[in-house]
């Protein structure tokens, strides 16, 4: 689909490595311990981290070449991820 | 206790409703269908509450001695307590989300940044855009962020 996945979150390196190795995963994973890219994003959830900390709250922006922001999926339930379907569509009107 | 005095749907009830509690983290979750409404598990809790329900009359009926009430009752109280969690944790808890009105809007630039990669290598968005996947340039890129694994 020439798109790259790339998930991001609170989590150290390690941890990450972690869960790709556990789960199979491939595609980059990105950390901000800080959560400063987070608030630059505007997506940090205050204190709801497992030890109080700032972390994300879910959400997936599908960009174009240039940067520009084509889809948005900010979830009201952090049960509820966008589906794979979904996401292709998406990807296939991608400018 | 001979065995047809034994109150088995109290027990199948309470233990299924443990076990309808366990199914959503740990299986359904898994499954878009059954993640994204939980009806697969409210299922489980609703057969549960049969067998409850079944186990509570079979504890009342006259034969019946008053530890055996007791018991059953605490068993009906506990499973409704363990299925309001349930429902309070999906429907109400997961639902307190900031509202991320600044988030980038479609037709917006996505902000720049410079991130630590699983490797220990600091990465940029612009890099990310443009290192090639399988000798081409991405036509795009999908940025999910999520909670964290815990």
């Amino acid at each position: 689909m020439g798109i790259r996945p790339v998930a991001i979150s609170v989590d150290s390196p390690e941890t990450s490595r972690d869960l790709c190795q556990k789960a199979g995963y491939t595609y980059t994973f990105l950390s901000d311990p800080k959560a400063e890219v987070i608030r630059r994003y505007d997506l940090v959830h205050s204190g709801a981290g497992e030890n109080g900390e700032d972390i994300a709250r879910p959400g997936e922006f599908l960009l174009n070449s240039s940067s520009t922001v084509r889809w948005v999926n900010l979830t009201e339930n952090y049960w509820v991820r966008a589906r794979p379907e979904q996401i292709l569509e998406a990807a296939k009107a991608l400018d | 206790m001979r065995f047809k005095d034994f109150n088995w749907p109290i027990w199948i009830g309470f233990l299924l409703t443990i076990a309808s509690f366990i199914s959503y983290p740990t299986l359904f979750v898994r499954f878009p269908a059954t993640r994204d409404f939980p009806w697969a598990t409210l299922l489980l809790f609703g057969i549960s509450l049969m067998f409850l329900l079944i186990g509570v009359r079979r504890a009342f009926s006259s034969s019946s001695r008053a530890r055996s009430k007791v018991l059953a009752s605490l068993f009906v109280l506990l499973g409704v307590l363990i299925l309001g969690t349930f429902i309070v944790t999906f429907f109400v808890v997961a639902t307190w989300l900031p509202a991320s009105k600044g988030a980038p809007q479609v037709g917006q630039k996505a902000p720049e940044f410079r991130l630590t990669d699983t490797n220990g290598r600091q990465v940029s968005l612009a890099e990310l855009l443009s290192s090639p996947i399988n000798g081409k340039a991405p036509r795009g890129v999908l940025l999910v962020f999520y909670r964290g694994y815990w």
